[in-house]
């Protein structure tokens, strides 16, 4: 694969961030979401340990946050498969590891969601599922976040043919202003420390603090030192005043 | 009227005529592509990437035995094949670049003698279909068409997978090339059965069925074509960068089909100096500008090796062609650019600058080509960009062909 690399330390204080099943859930650009957390963690003067698990390996355990991407109809049925017989990310909510999930990684986070026409049992670690909708949803997505998780606006891109629907134990991550996300009203779900979006690919590109957010909650800081947001904002301006 | 067409996209500047004038044409005949087709023997060449430069080469190796016509300009859709043969007049010889989307039809359109199917790699996912959904479309229309031979790609299993059908005891067979790879995160996953990929050296497998690496039979070696004869044909080619040689051998493979000796043909390529603007290099104001098109990740790690270490432009859109999804930035591994001037610009440069930022390499945005040329020293400036920057930027420097 690529010779980018976050920056490696032996350290047992390191934060490990690992990559879940990127030959299965890898769609676009999803190794962003890696390379950003491991940059930021980076800037704070955190040890960075990156690992990237195949679905042919078991997941380790006790990493700090597990990412999972975006993923074609097969692969994502594949990865739920694979992810419900290792056990790992079960152990890990339990064990208060972060989980952050994008797109089809979302959904397999659910109760159940469709692949390729069929309903596929998900591993039910956010109390929500999944099923077609009657368009895709492609284009700009944004909204007003969960005020309690403290952030800015979201914004994001979206593709998927999905619709989810959220059951009382999850919280929605953000009300719709643009595009669809879960239904055309909410966007996303968390509860504890796994939060899940429709904002496909590098999602946290356009959403440092919710990148930072994942960091805190990773690490038990309480704030963390700021950094230069200079073209972090300058995209969020544009994206956010661009049509939708 | 066709004709008018074509003079008016060019006159506004909208395009360079050669798609609008076939879409007219279309319009008043559906099976105008078909008719034009008879009686010609064609190839057809469709891939992810390097399409329009693989098409360039081989019609200047057909070229050994007659007149050529060829959709050189990148009008890969049907209305672009329509005008590129009407235009043509009555050559016995096509050879025609291909939109992947469309191959089944073009295939059904023009029943060619061979198809070239070089790679598949993601690109423009928010309209494209996905890598795999591409494959599988390939495959039905190469079981479709069984007289049609085969010059597909062994080191990349999406083509490999998409060719099988060809390789059937009543069908007209397969001949693989290996022309180097290097982008080989869409093909983790068989296409076949979805285990998993085994990579060793240059040698594939998948680790769940049959599905394998094909012993190519022409292949690329320190800069030359080797023939499945084993003699290697030294290319000399205007153009820069490995993948080209590599593409040198494709066309070579496809006029062997033909007949071509590769002896004869090798010597036409070097013809070849620009392609539809890309790899053209303008003088301007004592800074000599060259222009690499790179739209998604593969061509991209493509760009990079054909880049000498000079200052560097990068310019990104996400328009309607360009595909509105900007993700693919964090699929490049911008790092081969640390240590030379980098600028950026484009209608998205705030998501590259991003993107620059977190890969750790340094740059300067410049609001337009013009203030990135002033900003240079004189001397070389290598500009990458995607789609529509290209073309804009092609359009500053007054359509340069």
């Amino acid at each position: 694969m690529f010779s980018e690399s976050a920056p490696r330390t032996v350290s047992s204080e390191a934060l490990r961030l690992v990559w879940v099943y990127p030959d299965l859930l890898s769609t676009y650009g999803d190794r962003g979401n890696l390379l950003i957390l491991a940059h930021r963690a980076a800037a704070r003067g955190f040890g960075v340990e990156a690992l990237e698990v195949r679905s042919d390996q078991r997941l380790p355990e006790q990493a700090d946050i597990y990412l999972l991407g975006g993923g074609e109809d097969g692969p994502q049925a594949l990865a739920a498969r694979r992810l419900l017989a290792d056990g790992g990310l079960h152990r890990a909510v339990d064990t208060g590891s972060v989980i952050f999930a994008v797109c089809a990684g979302y959904q397999l986070l659910g109760a159940s969601f469709f692949a390729k026409g069929d309903r596929c049992t998900g591993l039910d670690l956010l109390d929500l599922h999944s099923d077609r909708g009657p368009t895709r949803a492609v284009g700009e997505l944004a909204g007003p976040v969960d005020p309690r998780l403290g952030l800015p606006t979201l914004t994001g891109f979206e593709n998927h043919g999905g619709r989810t629907h959220l059951g009382p134990e999850a919280a929605p991550l953000a009300r719709v202003t643009a595009g669809i996300g879960n239904d055309g009203a909410t966007e996303g779900a968390w509860h504890g420390k796994v939060l899940g979006t429709y904002c496909h690919g590098p999602a946290l590109a356009r959403n440092p603090d919710l990148a930072d957010l994942l960091l805190r909650w990773a690490t038990g800081a309480d704030r963390l030192a700021p950094l230069d947001a200079t073209w972090t904002d300058r995209l969020r301006a544009e994206r956010l005043a661009a049509p939708h | 009227m066709s004709r008018t067409a074509a003079a008016l996209s060019r006159a506004t500047g909208r395009g360079d005529g050669s798609v609008i004038g076939g879409r007219v044409g279309l319009i008043i005949d559906p099976d105008l592509l078909a008719h034009l087709a008879a009686g010609r023997q064609i190839a057809l060449v469709s891939g992810t990437n390097g399409k329009t430069t693989t098409t360039r080469l081989a019609a200047a190796a057909l070229g050994v035995l007659g007149p050529v016509a060829t959709n050189s300009f990148g009008a890969n859709m049907p209305s672009g094949h329509t005008s590129a043969l009407a235009k043509a007049g009555p050559t016995p010889y096509a050879v025609l670049e291909v939109d992947e989307h469309y191959l089944p039809q073009v295939l059904a359109a023009t029943s060619p003698r061979v198809v070239a199917l070089l790679n598949l790699s993601r690109d423009q996912l928010d309209r494209a279909k996905e890598v795999a959904m591409m494959a599988a479309l390939w495959r039905a229309a190469v079981a479709g068409h069984p007289a049609v031979h085969v010059v597909g790609n062994a080191d990349d299993p999406m083509v490999v997978w998409a060719a099988e059908p060809a390789t059937a005891p009543d069908a007209a067979g397969v001949t693989w090339f290996s022309a180097g790879q290097r982008w080989h995160d869409d093909s983790w996953v068989c296409p076949a059965c979805g285990s998993h990929i085994e990579r060793v050296d240059g040698d594939w497998h998948c680790t769940g069925c049959p599905l394998r690496r094909p012993q190519p039979q022409w292949t690329v070696k320190e800069g030359a074509a080797v023939a499945p004869d084993g003699t290697p044909y030294e290319v000399r080619l205007a153009l820069p960068g490995r993948v080209n040689v590599g593409n040198a051998a494709t066309a070579l493979a496809v006029a062997a089909r033909f007949g071509v000796r590769p002896g004869d043909a090798v010597g036409r390529l070097a013809g070849v100096t620009s392609v539809a603007g890309r790899y053209a290099q303008v003088e301007r104001d004592g800074r000599r500008i060259r222009l690499l098109l790179a739209k998604n990740p593969a061509s991209w790690l493509e760009a990079f090796d054909m880049a000498e270490p000079a200052p560097t432009l990068l310019s990104i859109n996400a328009r309607d062609p360009d595909g509105l999804d900007t993700s693919w930035l964090f699929d490049v591994d911008f790092a081969p650019l640390r240590g030379r001037p980098v600028l950026i610009t484009g209608d998205r440069a705030y998501d590259l600058a991003v993107r620059l930022e977190v890969n750790r390499v340094p740059f300067t945005h410049v609001p337009t080509f013009a203030e990135a040329v002033a900003a240079v020293p004189p001397g070389r400036l290598e500009v990458i960009a995607n789609y529509t920057a290209f073309q804009d930027i092609r359009a500053v420097l007054d359509r340069v062909l």
